[in-house]
């Protein structure tokens, strides 16, 4: 297909591609199903693995028996967790990608122990799907099943069952020396929190509750993985992050990285999710052991019960605030379930619930706490939006108390460049009062409200991370250039990296060929995590476009036989200074490269520093049917600060996408546990994700206040949407009914409750 | 054996038993027949120990999925004409027991006389889902949430079975015992579904409660069905629930309080309170006792209302 994207006006003052819209290169592919997914790869003589998962909560495993399966027909491997070696705690990591070795490797294959329902302790490989689930059958396990709980007030009894042996919390003083469940406590202390109570005119304080909640990507996870005689495994899966994906592999099998080759398939949705390895390991060990290559791809049902959803949380919060509305003080603490070990988001929690103010009296606790379902995996701006449902329902009651307009709350405490962040940095440039403005402004926020509805705002903060981050141009004979970055494309990013691309070396966004590169033949790079890829990865191609045009300027000058200095670079062409030679186009350059130097490349990395922090304020029109309890989402709009929005629609896109899911969060997601610890929906069913007819068209305002940190101001986009909109609708239906909702999901059930309680 | 023959023939054998599309569907076992008459049907029936007829299969397909047992046969029963059919036959309606779902809507004159039954089918899932969700099956599988039963109760909907015993004819409200059994005996199946197209001044409505819009299971159904006279009065009434009880629950005191009355809010007040007592429902993942028994007294006067709407604009 040729097609030829012309720069529309949407183009920013002083770019020609940055800011447009060219239909996604990858496009094409996904809408006709061209496009290759997980389980799309089949390899000759593949065998079909498959896992066997505790049917308990908490168990001790006494033993495992697989001779049996081991003899049936078809089955070519069978892996327990002895087939993998033990490892012990160590390592850092850092914001999304932490991780414990101990814990990854007991979660992939349970050892001594299951700790949830879906908990893997077996897995194998057969010549058919059937074959390996009647194997599966065939296993047999001892159990000697232990008491288990859920809820993270129950997991801090004195009493509780306790999940780890050695788990002994961190962060207190003195150090216990009873294990507990308590994995870690975590404190922001700042200012004077008694002084700033007292100086309050008003003060509220309530308690929250929140259910888990999983990600949803439409795609479960998938791999294929051949071990090869020479003892070295590819690996094909999709994931937001194959190098990721390559050293988790090899260290849980005991080998060196270089051992793995991830080559990553495209991705079917992720949202945090795809962060960790879950079958990928266990695939290469089975495959190592029947000489075959084996596919392993979740259903569901197991994707529900054994990959990471984001915790639940129980949340104290306390805010004061004077008679003309400056927020004084905030004090409160934080639970959240980490699943089955330790590592929930409760720290990021506490420092985001408050980080769009300025405030200077600060006391947050968040508890990490361990608990019988599956470990928490990253959710799109983890940990922010349960502890944000809570700060900003508390606001709109301050600004209730108080007769203000929740805007101008939020507009009285706004942070700006130069304010202390409620966790520590000093904010740089920031967009936080552009988007409470925008939102003021919009049509919405001022269209008149009928019977039983109602109206909430609520804001939002993310980081956004830099981090590490490869890529390599190559300019092709016909002047065209390949982009190879080493970033999974979940939200548009091959699109955005072409147009930067473009931007630089000046030549059509549909001359540029983005690539996603497998962990030989791109530099290392980082998840497609933290909304870094735009920013970091972005920056790689940046710098590796800059040093092509060098190199381009260079060969000209060579060809001219005139200093570098002379030669410009102006849209895709060298020009001579003087203006009196003919101007040389990619094309040309590169069709004389021999003679110049050799092929036209560059690489560059970055470990970018300068993420620029994100902010969201959004407005939720509901009505609420008092005879059901039904909430109808009317009208929503978001706005957002992208610093630059590279490619538009898919920023937009990434905010109606947050909004989406904040919205499901908050009216009917949620694990339901039956009394044995038993995940009971673990199916779109009944875990109800919103379905396109649950929502409005979600109206967004794109902010743009550059990011000092990246050379066309780009921020993260991904994740911050997902953070205010719990709030918003709990603040809406507030409006609509006068009750305020402190747990969610705010389901039917719910509402109604609230509505008889209330007195009708 | 040397092992590089070995080796040759592992290549051989792995390349031999890959068909690897085919390995990852699951594959069943059981047997597939598709009879194209009433009488071939009941007598494969008849001869297959454990034989299982289906229609759109949206029920039968996920349930084997789920890990149910599979049955040695499976009698797709879509290749006979009557059971596929959708006719006006005298003064009623037959619809074929496997007629897809989506046929409904597309027929205006049943649409002008039983909306109510149309618009409970058309909850059904989705296009797609109603592109092969029959009636049959949704009274068949005896869920207790099942759409269109509450709809086909009010209606006085009949069931005509074939069976080895010849055909038989009981009242839909006779078909489903409890949840996933039916009166069906071994070797029987659903022919067709007979309803009475309905007098002036008559209609019906369904109208369901669930948590989103769509995609999604009855936490609550009401059926509604009634005759006004010339006064806006109502003649007769019937209102049935699902998703309360193990099967269909009927509110006959709906009829005691407003035969021979209007619609009034006092008079709809009670009903709702008698909805809400006839329910026997249960506490579980998609809603509370308490929530069921109260959603019901409000969906039985909603789709009363809108049944009296319709019949007042059918009358004139
Ligand atoms: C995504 C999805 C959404 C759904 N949403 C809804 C919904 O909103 N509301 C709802 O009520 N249902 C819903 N269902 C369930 C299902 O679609 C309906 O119950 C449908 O009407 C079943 O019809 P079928 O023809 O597909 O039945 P089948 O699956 O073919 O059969 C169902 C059962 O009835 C038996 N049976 C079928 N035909 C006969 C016959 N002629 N005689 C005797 N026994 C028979 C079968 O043996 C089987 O036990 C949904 C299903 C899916 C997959």
């Amino acid at each position: 297909m040729t097609v030829t994207a012309t720069p529309t006006t949407d183009s920013q003052p002083g770019y020609k591609w940055v800011g447009t819209r060219p239909v996604r290169h990858d496009g094409l592919d996904k809408v006709t199903g061209r496009a290759r997914y997980g389980a799309d790869l089949n390899l000759p003589g593949m065998l079909i693995g498959a896992v066997l998962r505790s049917p308990h909560a908490h168990a001790r495993i006494l033993s495992i028996d697989t001779s049996a399966a081991q003899a049936m027909e078809g089955v070519k491997a069978v892996v327990t967790g002895a087939d993998f070696p033990m490892l012990e705690s160590g390592g850092e990591g850092s914001g999304e990608e932490y991780y414990d070795p101990r814990d990854l490797c007991r979660n992939v294959m349970a050892r001594d122990k299951v700790l949830y329902e879906g908990h893997a302790l077996a897995a194998v490989a057969a010549t058919s799907r059937r074959e390996a689930l009647a194997a599966l059958a065939a296993i047999e396990v001892d159990y000697d099943v232990l008491p288990h709980v859920l809820d993270v007030s129950e997991a801090m009894a004195p009493d509780a069952p306790i999940l780890h042996d050695d788990l002994i919390t961190e962060g207190v003083d003195p150090i216990p020396d009873e294990p507990s469940n308590v994995a870690s406590r975590y404190v922001i202390d700042r200012g004077d929190i008694e002084k700033g109570f007292a100086e309050a005119d008003v003060i509220v304080e309530r308690e929250f509750v929140t259910q888990p909640v999983h990600q949803g990507y439409i795609e479960p996870h998938a791999v294929v993985a051949d071990v090869g005689e020479d003892g070295k495994a590819t690996v094909f899966c999709s994931s937001q992050g194959h190098f990721m994906v390559r050293s988790h592999t090899a260290e849980l099998l005991g080998w060196e990285p270089s051992r793995v080759k991830v080559i990553p398939a495209e991705i079917g949705g992720g949202f945090g999710g795809k962060t960790t390895v879950y079958v990928e390991p266990v695939a290469a060990r089975l495959s190592q052991k029947a000489g075959r290559p084996v596919k392993i791809v979740m259903t569901r049902d197991e994707v529900f019960r054994a990959t990471g959803p984001t915790s639940g949380s129980k949340i104290r919060l306390k805010v004061g605030a004077t008679r003309d509305g400056r927020l004084t003080a905030v004090e409160g603490s934080m639970a959240y379930q980490a699943g089955a070990f330790k590592g929930s988001p409760v720290s990021l929690g506490c420092m985001c619930a408050f980080a769009p103010y300025a405030i200077e009296n600060v006391l947050l606790e968040g508890l990490d706490v361990v608990v019988n379902m599956p470990k928490v995996a990253a959710y799109r701006a983890p940990g922010a939006p349960m502890a944000s449902f809570a700060s900003e329902t508390l606001l709109d009651e301050v600004a209730e108390q108080l007769g203000i307009d929740p805007l101008e709350l939020r507009l009285r405490n706004a942070a700006e460049e130069g304010v202390r962040s409620v966790y520590g940095p000093v904010y740089k440039r920031i967009g936080f009062k552009e988007t409470v403005e925008a939102v003021r402004d919009h049509p919405q926020y001022s269209t008149e409200l009928g019977p039983n509805q109602g109206r909430g705002v609520a804001s939002g903060f993310w980081f956004n991370f830099g981090g590490s981050s490869s890529a390599t141009v190559h300019i092709n004979e016909d002047g065209s250039a390949s982009v190879l970055t080493g970033s999974p494309d979940i939200g548009g990013s091959r699109a955005s990296m072409a147009l930067m691309a473009a931007e630089e070396l000046g030549i059509d966004v549909y001359d540029i060929t983005p690539i996603v590169s497998d962990t030989e033949s791109v530099g290392y790079t980082e998840v497609t995590g933290g909304s870094r890829v735009t920013h970091a990865t972005g920056m790689a191609v940046i710098d590796a476009c800059r040093k092509v045009v060098t190199d381009l300027r260079a060969r000209a000058a060579k060809v001219w036989d005139v200093d570098v200095e002379e030669v410009e670079w102006v849209d895709g062409r060298a020009q001579h200074v003087s203006g009196d030679r003919a101007p040389m186009t990619t094309r040309d350059l590169a069709a004389g490269a021999a003679g110049t130097g050799g092929p036209i490349t560059a690489s560059a990395a970055v470990n970018a520093r300068g993420a620029g922090v994100a902010f969201s304020t959004q407005v939720c029109d509901v009505e609420v049917d008092p005879e059901t309890g039904a909430v109808t989402i009317l009208r929503y709009m978001t706005a957002q600060d992208a610093g630059r929005a590279i490619h538009p629609s898919y920023v937009e896109g990434q905010m109606q996408g947050g909004v989406a899911q904040g919205i499901g969060w908050a009216l009917n997601e949620e694990y339901i546990f039956d009394t044995g610890g038993t995940m009971e929906n673990p199916g779109f069913l009944d875990y109800r994700m919103p379905v396109a007819s649950d929502l409005p068209m979600i109206d967004t305002v794109i902010v743009e206040v550059p990011n000092p940190g990246h050379p066309y101001g780009v921020r993260g986009v991904g994740e911050v949407g997902i953070v205010p909109p719990m709030a918003a609708v709990a603040n809406a239906i507030h409006d609509a009914t006068g009750l305020r909702m402190s747990e969610l999901p705010m389901s039917p059930v719910k509402v109604l409750e609230a509505i008889g309680a209330n007195g009708g | 054996m040397p092992a590089t023959l070995r080796a040759v023939l592992r290549g051989l054998e792995s390349a031999l038993s890959s068909p690897p599309e085919e390995e990852l569907r699951v594959r069943f076992a059981m047997r597939y027949v598709a009879p194209t008459s009433i009488e071939e049907a009941v007598s494969v029936l008849d001869g297959a120990v454990a034989a299982q007829v289906y229609a759109g299969a949206t029920d039968f397909i996920p349930q084997l999925r789920m890990g149910r047992p599979e049955p040695g046969v499976a009698v797709d029963l879509k290749r006979i004409d009557r059971l596929t059919d959708l006719r006006r036959e005298g003064n009623t309606w037959v619809i074929g027991a496997a007629t897809p779902s989506a046929r409904l809507a597309e027929e205006d004159d049943l649409v002008a006389e039983l909306p109510g039954l149309v618009e409970a089918a058309g909850l059904i899932g989705s296009d797609q889902i109603q592109s092969r969700a029959s009636l049959g099956g949704n009274l068949c599988n005896a869920s207790p949430a099942a759409d269109s039963v509450p709809a086909m109760v009010v209606n006085d909907g009949r069931a005509v079975i074939a069976g080895p015993g010849g055909m038989r004819t009981i009242p839909v409200a006779s078909v489903v015992t409890g949840p996933g059994t039916t009166s069906l005996a071994s070797g029987e199946f659903l022919v067709e579904l007979v309803f009475d197209r309905p007098p002036p001044q008559t209609a019906d409505a369904y109208l369901r409660f669930i948590p989103r819009t769509e995609m999604d299971i009855a936490v609550v159904g009401a059926g509604a069905r009634l005759t006004l006279d010339e006064a806006g009065r109502c003649q007769e009434v019937s209102v049935a629930l699902g998703a309360v009880a193990p099967t269909v629950v009927m509110v006959p005191a709906a009829e005691d309080i407003l035969v021979g009355h209007t619609l009034t809010d006092d008079a709809l007040k009670r009903v709702a309170a008698e909805a809400s007592a006839v329910c026997n429902p249960i506490d579980d993942k998609r809603g509370t006792k308490a929530y069921r028994r109260q959603v019901a007294g409000v969906l039985a006067v909603r789709a009363l209302k809108l049944a009296a709407d319709r019949a007042a604009r059918t009358g004139s």
